[in-house]
């Protein structure tokens, strides 16, 4: 009796999760399917679900009209240089953070914390003028920058909290084996810690492509990247709602490829430190 | 070589001094257990003889040389954790090669003394997994070889039997002790077990509050302890101290009558009566905890196993008068 239960319980979670899984795709899902239809069934109502004339042709026009490749080239490097600048900074001070704490440690990690919690636009006029002052408006080094510096409370209580779950005597007592600092941090240290460096890594990633506030405050033509060419298909010549989904269809395309192969590494990184 | 000695050593965290001026020798291939409750500090002291921790004042010779700053590293010493601290992404093999692979040895002789510690430790079956697919008493034995490749001047062991279960203690016990036997190097070995330190010392070593409360070997310490502390702490079952009057018949303040050193007769033939509490049967033992007597809350006594005394039968119980320990209002040992 009780087994039987338990069976319906669980499909009944099962139904549940597939929909809100559903709820939560739909808009990429539809984003995705608008994409292949041409402008007039985009808006036809009521919608069209699948039956209209599946077409690539808004692909081939937002191809030609702006250029891609440049924008993708400029996520890339701004979200990838974000990152690895965020690491080389976070990964030295979660390590002291997490093995040689001072009494101020947890107050500092609440304080680095505590600027995420202030709206992004109150510093952006601020930002805005010291970009301007310093010449680097529309610049890719000066988003990597930014960027880095918003993401990195981040990164560091992410690698503080993977850190802290290596045990002491595990770096110990490779001391007590005659390993020096170099030689622990080599052939202990990191290789222990490489799961958890790579799932900040590649949280970071994402959130730093899928930026849109800083990078379209602060670019133009130059540095802008695929978040800023989705923003172009919106607004100034009216509504294309197929080629607005074409582009974003192409802009989201890398990073939820590389989001599908690297789920396992994802879940865990964000669930660290959660179940405990 | 492995003859090991503390000068004046202290430690302080902070303002709290944990371990007070401290001197002992621990000479070499004998094996030395450090021996106390909870938070006695004998960790520490094992940790400070590590290198481990850092010592506030005093000195620590390893073989005559002042080891004081040196690394834990150059210390010449092997450890066991109570978690083992394998490293988790290295097969056994690589575990046990890796203080070898630091300290630059050719990869012949490393493989040679991997073999000869597999096999004396009944690892070589086990060589490519990882600790994670290991048991509990498989991985303590990795943690041993590990410290063995190195053949290090002393090894130290802290609590290394704590996460295994009885029987496995027991058996890992007994193989420690050959081990000891067999390379005959100094061995100090840190746990709160009192049953451990009487099974496997050659000198016992009672620490409380960072205080060294007496050395010496095991039937030493069972059958002249220094004073209170060392009579209640060293005996399974505890020594029952008993005070006031009784204790004053004595010339004493106190007087200890181990469990064992008790018979037990009808209450009408006792020098003390009293009601029996609980029985433990153990089969080869009973043991008695004895309520009433007027002398402590309860006497614990240890009859052999046939003798029969159940909840509530008055008892009566007749000290053995020559292994009475009389301490006196300080707790110290009266001759």
């Amino acid at each position: 009796m009780a087994r039987a239960v338990k069976t319906q319980r669980k499909l009944i979670n099962t139904a549940v999760a597939w929909a809100i899984g559903l709820v939560i795709f739909f808009p990429i899902l539809w984003t995705i399917l608008t994409s292949f239809k041409t402008e007039a069934q985009a808006i036809a109502s009521p919608p069209i679900f699948l039956g209209f004339d599946w077409t690539l042709e808004n692909y081939a026009i937002v191809q030609e009209r702006s250029d891609y490749m440049r924008f993708l080239w400029n996520s890339v490097i701004i979200a990838g240089g974000s990152t690895l600048l965020g690491l080389i900074v976070a990964v030295p001070a979660a390590w002291s953070m997490a093995f040689v704490p001072s009494k101020r440690t947890k107050d500092i990690l609440l304080w680095m914390l505590s600027t995420k919690m202030l709206p992004a636009v109150g510093v952006l006029y601020p930002i805005y003028l010291i970009c301007i002052e310093l010449g680097v408006l529309d610049n890719r080094v000066a988003l990597v920058v930014i960027l880095m510096l918003i993401n990195l409370p981040i990164i560091v209580w992410m690698l503080y909290t993977y850190f802290r779950e290596i045990p002491g005597e595990i770096l110990e007592a490779a001391r007590m084996d005659g390993a020096t600092l170099k030689e622990e941090l080599l052939y202990i240290l990191t290789p222990m810690a490489i799961p958890g460096i790579a799932s900040t890594m590649l949280l970071n990633f994402i959130l730093a492509w899928n930026e849109a506030f800083w990078t379209l405050n602060l670019t133009a033509v130059d540095a802008a990247p695929l978040t800023a060419f989705i923003a172009s298909y919106s607004s100034p010549e009216g509504l294309f709602f197929a080629k607005l989904s074409a582009a974003s269809t192409m802009a989201i395309a890398p990073i939820l490829i590389l989001g599908w192969f690297s789920q396992k590494q994802l879940v865990r990184g964000l669930t660290f430190g959660a179940v405990k | 070589m492995g003859r090991i000695q503390l000068k004046q050593v202290t430690k302080s965290f902070g303002d709290v001094e944990v371990i007070p001026p401290l001197d002992l020798t621990i000479e070499d291939g004998e094996f030395t257990v450090f021996v106390g409750p909870s938070g006695c500090g004998k960790s520490t002291l094992l940790r400070l003889i590590a290198g481990l921790e850092d010592i506030t004042s005093g000195h620590i010779e390893i073989d005559g040389k002042d080891a004081t700053d040196v690394v834990p590293a150059k210390r010449g010493l092997a450890m066991v954790f109570q978690s083992y601290a394998l490293y988790p992404h290295m097969s056994v093999r690589k575990n046990i090669a890796f203080p070898m692979k630091m300290a630059g040895m050719d990869k012949a002789e490393q493989d040679r003394r991997i073999e000869a510690a597999a096999k004396a430790l009944n690892l070589t079956d086990y060589l490519d997994r990882r600790p994670g697919q290991l048991s509990g008493g498989q991985r303590q034995r990795v943690a041993i070889g590990r410290a063995i490749v190195r053949e290090p001047a002393a090894f130290l062991f802290d609590e290394p039997l704590s996460n295994l279960d009885a029987a496995l203690r027991v058996g890992m016990r007994m193989e420690i002790s050959e081990l000891h036997k067999k390379l005959d190097t100094t061995m100090i070995y840190v746990t709160h077990d009192q049953v451990e330190a009487m099974t496997m010392a050659d000198k016992i070593v009672v620490l409380q509050a960072g205080v060294i409360e007496q050395v010496g070997s095991p039937l030493e310490l069972y059958h002249s302890p220094r004073n209170t502390f060392v009579a209640g702490f060293i005996g399974s079952p505890k020594m029952n101290l008993i005070g006031g009057a009784e204790a004053q018949k004595h010339g004493a303040h106190t007087i200890g009558v181990r469990p064992e050193h008790i018979d037990v007769v009808d209450a009408d033939a006792g020098e003390w009566t009293g009601t029996v509490g609980v029985a433990e049967h153990l089969g080869s033992d009973t043991f008695f905890h004895i309520n009433g007597t007027g002398l402590a809350d309860t006497i614990t006594v240890r009859a052999p196993g046939e003798v029969s005394f159940n909840h509530g039968d008055p008892i009566g119980l007749n000290p053995r008068a020559e292994l009475i320990h009389k301490f006196d209002a300080q707790g110290l040992r009266i001759e």
